[in-house]
């Protein structure tokens, strides 16, 4: 297509027109010569000098012709619009997070929507984004994270056998009923947390983004089971407390991303990912036995995402260990006058955990669900100190955690 | 303050607001103190300068030729101050569905018989030259060929594509054996997929021709002065490489301007006088032009 005559390099379009694709082989025979280079064209379609000519106008750049042994020869000046406009482009990092220099530490709002390693154009919009420094959100583990919440995504129609047959005394069931209406309500707090940052959330840190995408669909799967569950014996929801709401609240309102990380991920659903273990082994039913373990382990990353981001941001701050102290403390202090954990769903987890409605099997789930307790605080503690606090004062935070265990 | 430099255009699409709002902005930013009037069609833009209504106004072609007669009329001189790079040079084309009988560029006997389609009364590119070009090849419409026009609001000089994209699609349904548009709007119809690749053929090409310029009348208002040579160094300063500037040249259909240029106007001028579209002293002629 492409061969050298004389001095100046010369294209040959053939028969195709420029109505019909010919301005490609055009535009990369330009590429290969500087602005005010020259490069000669010729073809044979009908008309393709005047196509030739349009197209050279809108795109910048000069074309002359001359019959040369009776052939139409064009002689094409690249311009320099299409060069002008990436001069002072903008480069956005570079896509493999691997690579040198490839996350910024500060994310541009000039770099928009574009694919983290784009050459953006000087001029595009100012998209703001609020949360766009990576000291703020950052977890190395993340792109890991989310590969793995990728493979272990399961479909609730088939990951759980609904028609596994059982049947529970009224008043357990019922008690089933009340907790996944409380289990409901927590994990439609850990859905709207990591929403909110979501669409805060500078797309620069591509791995971020998926991760706490994935880390909603998650939750979404949550309700739908626990749903199901509920509707399973044909009941409906139970019962909402005010100071279970208070407490989600408290999550909800805090705005700062890693307190909000440490206080939903790391103590509220560490503390249900016990919760949901303790199901596991001892939910009276075969269904809630399932559903305990799926989502124990779909919170169990959650709450390494929080741990990873955690252990970087005090890594590069170790100063705000004492900001996430204040946290908790805040956040006891301002739970003070509610109730905690309401009684509802305390009796129903040992009514869970007893199976049936008789003074021995409540004795045997009543020291469970106090066994349950202890280990909670005993995970929570054991976090702490991962995150680099002291002994007395991880298990003093421990201790001041929601009643609410979310 | 500063009487600004009143420039008139014709809004031929709402973008026309956007384009003017930012070159406003610019000059401002300039120190230039530059406003703009908009019309519904050029013959009043033309008439408006005549009577001082604006200094300079944003021509057509074809409005470029009636003010350069209504001034000479009056013993003045009107001035192409400016033009974009993609005024110069431009052609018009006559395009037939690849199965035409029409034989290659040149030979149109073919097409003696046949429906030609037309852009707006008005438009230089798809009407008046494409006329002329028939015409000095003995093609006459009415007797060697029916001419049909594709209308679209007349007074914008065919500014408004809407008359050559409704001939583009009546060529394509058959309704029409061949039709004129300007080169550009063949390749962005084709783009458009309008025209599907390799089912058209061009068979005449238009001699080459100029588009719009600034038009400035010597003697008549701040135009032909000092603000008319700041005016034109401001607009040929304007850089594609300058972020704040490029999306006002992209909107206008540029990448620089040019010092305006005469001499890409014969043809048409030919072809005002071979249609009578207007007589010598820029009055206009045609009794079907409604605008």
């Amino acid at each position: 297509m492409q061969k050298e005559t004389f001095l100046l390099p010369i294209i040959d379009i053939e028969n195709l027109g420029l109505d019909a694709g010919a301005h490609l082989l055009i535009k990369y025979g330009l590429r290969e010569i500087p602005p005010g280079g020259q490069l000669r064209v010729v073809g044979s379609s009908p008309g393709w000098e005047a196509q030739l000519s349009a197209w050279c106008r809108a795109q910048g750049h000069d074309v002359s012709m001359l019959q040369q042994d009776g052939h139409l020869v064009a002689t094409v000046i690249r311009g320099d619009a299409d060069t002008g406009r990436w001069h002072s482009a903008l480069h956005a990092g570079r896509s493999n997070a691997e690579l040198t220099g490839a996350v910024a530490d500060k994310a541009l709002s000039s770099w928009g929507l574009a694919a983290r390693g784009a050459t953006v154009e000087a001029g595009a919009p100012d998209i703001h984004f609020r949360l766009n420094r990576k000291d703020e959100i950052w977890a190395d583990t993340a792109a890991v994270l989310y590969a793995q919440a990728v493979t272990a995504q399961w479909n609730p129609s088939t990951a759980i056998d609904w028609n596994e047959p059982f049947d529970l005394p009224a008043v357990v069931e019922d008690a089933v009923a009340q907790l996944m209406t409380y289990l409901i309500e927590n994990e439609v707090a850990a859905l709207v947390v990591p929403a909110r940052f979501l669409g805060q959330l500078h797309p620069h840190f591509r791995e971020i983004q998926a991760l706490l995408a994935i880390q909603v669909a998650d939750e979404a799967r949550h309700i739908e089971v626990f749903t199901r569950r509920l509707h399973l014996k044909g009941r409906e929801p139970a019962l909402s407390t005010a100071g279970g709401q208070a407490s989600l609240k408290t999550l909800l309102d805090e705005s700062d991303f890693s307190v909000a990380g440490f206080l939903l991920s790391v103590l509220g659903e560490g503390t249900f990912v016990s919760l949901l273990n303790f199901l596991h082994v001892h939910a009276p039913d075969p269904v809630t036995r399932q559903i305990a373990r799926l989502t124990a382990r779909d919170e169990a990353r959650h709450v390494a995402f929080g741990m990873s981001h955690l252990l970087w941001r005090l890594q590069q701050e170790p100063q705000f260990r004492t900001r996430l102290a204040n946290a908790v403390q805040s956040r006891n202090d301002a739970l003070a006058n509610t109730a905690g954990l309401n009684e509802e769903v305390f009796d129903a987890l040992i009514l869970i955990a007893a199976g049936k409605f008789t003074p021995q099997a409540i004795a045997a789930g009543y020291i469970r669900v106090q066994q349950l307790i202890v280990d909670m605080a005993e995970g929570r503690r054991i976090r702490l100190e991962r995150l680099g606090f002291e002994k007395e004062d991880a298990l003093h935070l421990a201790a001041l955690h929601t009643r609410n265990f979310m | 303050m500063v009487k600004p430099l009143l420039m008139g255009a014709v809004a031929y699409a709402p973008k026309v607001v956007t384009i003017w709002e930012g070159f406003k902005e610019y000059f401002r930013r300039h120190d230039f103190e530059f406003d703009y009037i908009l019309y519904s069609n050029y013959e009043r833009q033309v008439e408006a300068q005549f009577d001082g209504s604006i200094d300079l106004a944003w021509n057509s072609p074809l409005a470029w030729v009636r003010a350069d007669r209504m001034a000479r009329a009056r013993n003045l001189e009107a001035h192409a101050l400016a033009m974009r790079d993609t005024d110069r040079d431009l052609s018009s084309v006559l395009v037939v569905r690849s199965d035409s009988r029409a034989g290659t560029t040149g030979e149109l006997s073919a097409l003696a018989g046949q429906v030609i389609g037309f852009g707006a009364l008005d438009s230089p590119q798809a009407n008046l030259i494409p006329r002329d070009h028939l015409r000095n090849r003995g093609l006459l419409a009415g007797r060697d060929y029916t001419a049909q026009r594709f209308d679209e609001l007349g007074g914008k000089h065919g500014d408004h594509i809407g008359g050559e994209r409704a001939a583009a699609l009546a060529l394509m349904a058959g309704e029409i054996g061949a039709v004129w548009m300007i080169d550009g709007n063949y390749l962005a119809f084709s783009r458009e997929g309008i025209l599907p690749a390799g089912a058209t053929r061009i068979v005449a090409r238009s001699g080459s021709y100029d588009h719009c310029n600034f038009t400035a009348i010597s003697g008549i208002s701040a135009a032909s002065g000092e603000m008319a040579a700041r005016f034109t160094e401001l607009l040929l300063a304007m850089n594609w490489q300058n972020t704040q500037v490029r999306p006002l040249l992209e909107l206008e259909g540029l990448k620089a301007w040019l010092p305006g240029r005469t001499s890409g106007y014969d043809l048409l001028i030919r072809a005002v006088d071979d249609e009578k579209f207007y007589d010598a002293e820029g009055n206009i002629f045609a009794t079907d032009y409604r605008y």
